[in-house]
């Protein structure tokens, strides 16, 4: 009984460890990006910095705005054409399809997410970015923000779906009962019924494939053309801009960190800070929203 | 019976190691890379107890690492800067080679020959359209390398003078990244080292002469780019054979099977 109990505390104080452990990882991460941006945010200062439109290190003008809007339109493109595919395949999932069809398909949409990114950028730069360029419009190439939004939407659909898939199975069966018992159809069940109810968890699968999608580098690389321009429409239809060259946040440190040296490098550094402050500010607003929904509701 | 042999290896380790342990370090320019680890190769097999590691990191880094002593031997693939010299003094640079840079398109945009100025006001995004220099009407799309690598730093030195390279240019990490990219994508144009040129891509003449080893040595082709070594003062013992047996025939005839051009 008494090397029982030990055993317990033991136990305790080993999970205790290996939580404290990865906290301590992410503080230290953390102090150390921020150690190394320092130089960058005195010597260039935070407004040249997040304002700048023009990133020359070799002649000393370093204005990561020009990321800032690749990493945030290439994300929305992802989202406009990941999420209904994965909420799509989530739904079929959970409520449509019969047991045969649905371990088979499931297995492979999770398989999705075991290819590696790399991969995901071959399959861009060889498939997707030709398809892009034989879009016509001039000045488009085929790399750009719509072939990295095509990429990074087969990318996060896994997450976003077996995550959703998992809240639309957690709403109970009679829920459902209940609206169909009243007259309404399977579809009209599922509007009004099962996905209000499931809202908080989708909502949470969607800010993961969110950062997912933010923190995506190599696939991006080899298919964005990792210009540093501020994307804009190649002629009057506004949606060209996604065929316009980009460079995102990530792209921005991976390709130039081999070479950085002083400057250069911190406000490299620099670009992962407001990186990890941009995701910081999502999950925390992510973590807002699913809170008061569930609030809500309870009331 | 194993322990016999682990026991005979040892003693061999320790002899050589007792006679002769020499580690040189070597760090810098990712295009002198492989050409490193080649001389480093047949080097160890000609000295027992030597090993040679190689590290990248670009050029930049090759001549601060070799100044602070990080490295025994730097490696930079272009022109040593004069700011270099005045921020590390007592550096001395070894050619050990010499590289070209070719400009490439990709086959089809009915353009073989450009001036040297035509290729610089291409790269500014000052020329746009290949009908501006006796393609056909079509635009111009440019594929440089990333800031900071030190291919671009000597196709800016040597063909771009002041100007910069346009901001719009889709940007790839790597010379084998580039050629992909041109030999895939119509009206482009890029610059990529000589060893990296294939059937993929159409070279392009500049000045009148082709991007071959013949015509980078006899000076007719425009574009070529000193391989150098660095050391932090005059070398000594291992650190100076090392280099000794680079510029030997025996190191100049791997340089030519690399593709690149030796030095006289």
């Amino acid at each position: 009984m008494k090397k029982k109990q030990g055993t317990d505390a033991l136990m305790k104080y080993a999970f205790m460890a290996s939580a404290l452990v990865s906290l301590l990882i992410v503080v230290m991460i953390g102090v150390f990006t921020f150690k190394e941006a320092l130089p960058a945010f005195r010597d260039i200062g935070p407004k040249a910095l997040l304002t700048g439109t023009v990133w020359r290190p070799g002649q000393g003008e370093f204005g990561i705005l020009a990321m800032i809007a690749g990493s945030g339109l290439v994300t929305l493109g992802a989202v406009i054409l990941g999420v209904p595919l994965a909420l799509g395949c989530a739904i079929f999932l959970s409520e449509i399809a019969p047991p045969a069809v649905r371990t088979f398909v499931r297995p492979s949409i999770e398989l999705l997410a075991g290819i590696p990114s790399v991969v995901y950028g071959l399959f861009g730069m060889v498939v997707l970015v030709p398809f892009v360029r034989s879009l016509g419009v001039p000045g488009n190439t085929g790399f750009g923000l719509l072939s990295a939004s095509m990429v990074l939407a087969v990318m996060i659909l896994p997450t976003i779906a077996s995550v959703s898939e998992y809240a639309i199975r957690s709403v109970p069966q009679s829920f459902r009962e209940a609206s169909l018992a009243v007259g309404a159809t399977r579809w009209e069940t599922l509007k009004r019924v099962v996905l209000p109810s499931a809202r908080s968890g989708i909502l949470s699968a969607i800010v993961l494939g969110l950062g997912r999608a933010l923190g995506e580098t190599i696939a991006m690389i080899m298919v964005i053309g990792n210009s540093v321009i501020i994307p804009a429409a190649l002629n009057d239809n506004p949606l060209t801009i996604f065929l316009s060259r980009a460079r995102t946040l990530t792209g921005n440190v991976a390709v130039e960190i081999n070479y950085a040296t002083g400057l250069h490098e911190n406000a490299l550094f620099a670009t992962g800070v407001i990186l990890f402050l941009l995701i910081m500010v999502m999950n925390s607003t992510a973590r807002v929203l699913i809170g008061r929904k569930k609030w809500e509701r309870r009331r | 019976m194993r322990i016999a042999s682990i026991a005979t290896a040892l003693t061999l380790v320790l002899s050589s190691a007792a006679v002769l342990a020499v580690e040189i370090n070597v760090a810098g320019s990712t295009t002198i890379q492989p050409l490193a680890e080649l001389f480093a190769e047949s080097f160890e097999s000609l000295h027992d107890g030597v090993t040679i590691i190689v590290q990248g990191g670009g050029s930049s880094v090759g001549v601060r690492s070799a100044a602070d002593g990080t490295a025994d031997v730097g490696m930079a693939s272009r022109e040593i800067k004069d700011s270099e010299f005045s921020e590390n003094p007592g550096i001395v640079v070894h050619t050990i080679a010499r590289d070209g840079i070719a400009i490439i398109t990709c086959p089809g945009s009915g353009v073989g020959d450009l001036t040297a100025e035509q290729v610089s006001q291409i790269f500014a995004g000052e020329i746009t359209n290949w009908s501006e220099v006796g393609g056909g009407n079509s635009p111009i799309t440019v594929v440089a390398r990333e800031e900071g690598s030190g291919t671009r730093a000597a196709f800016e030195e040597m063909v771009m003078g002041e100007a910069l390279i346009c901001l719009d240019a889709i940007l790839q990490p790597s010379n084998g990244a580039v050629r992909t990219t041109v030999s895939t994508t119509p009206g482009s144009i890029a610059f990529i080292s000589f060893g990296y040129l294939d059937a993929s891509v159409s070279p392009i003449d500049i000045n009148g002469a082709a991007p071959t080893p013949a015509n980078a040595a006899n000076g007719s082709y425009p574009i070529v780019r000193p391989l150098n070594m660095i050391t932090m003062g005059v070398p000594s013992g291992m650190v100076a054979e090392w280099i000794e047996f680079i510029l030997s025939p025996e190191g100049q005839a791997i340089v030519t099977e690399e593709g690149y051009l030796p030095v006289e």
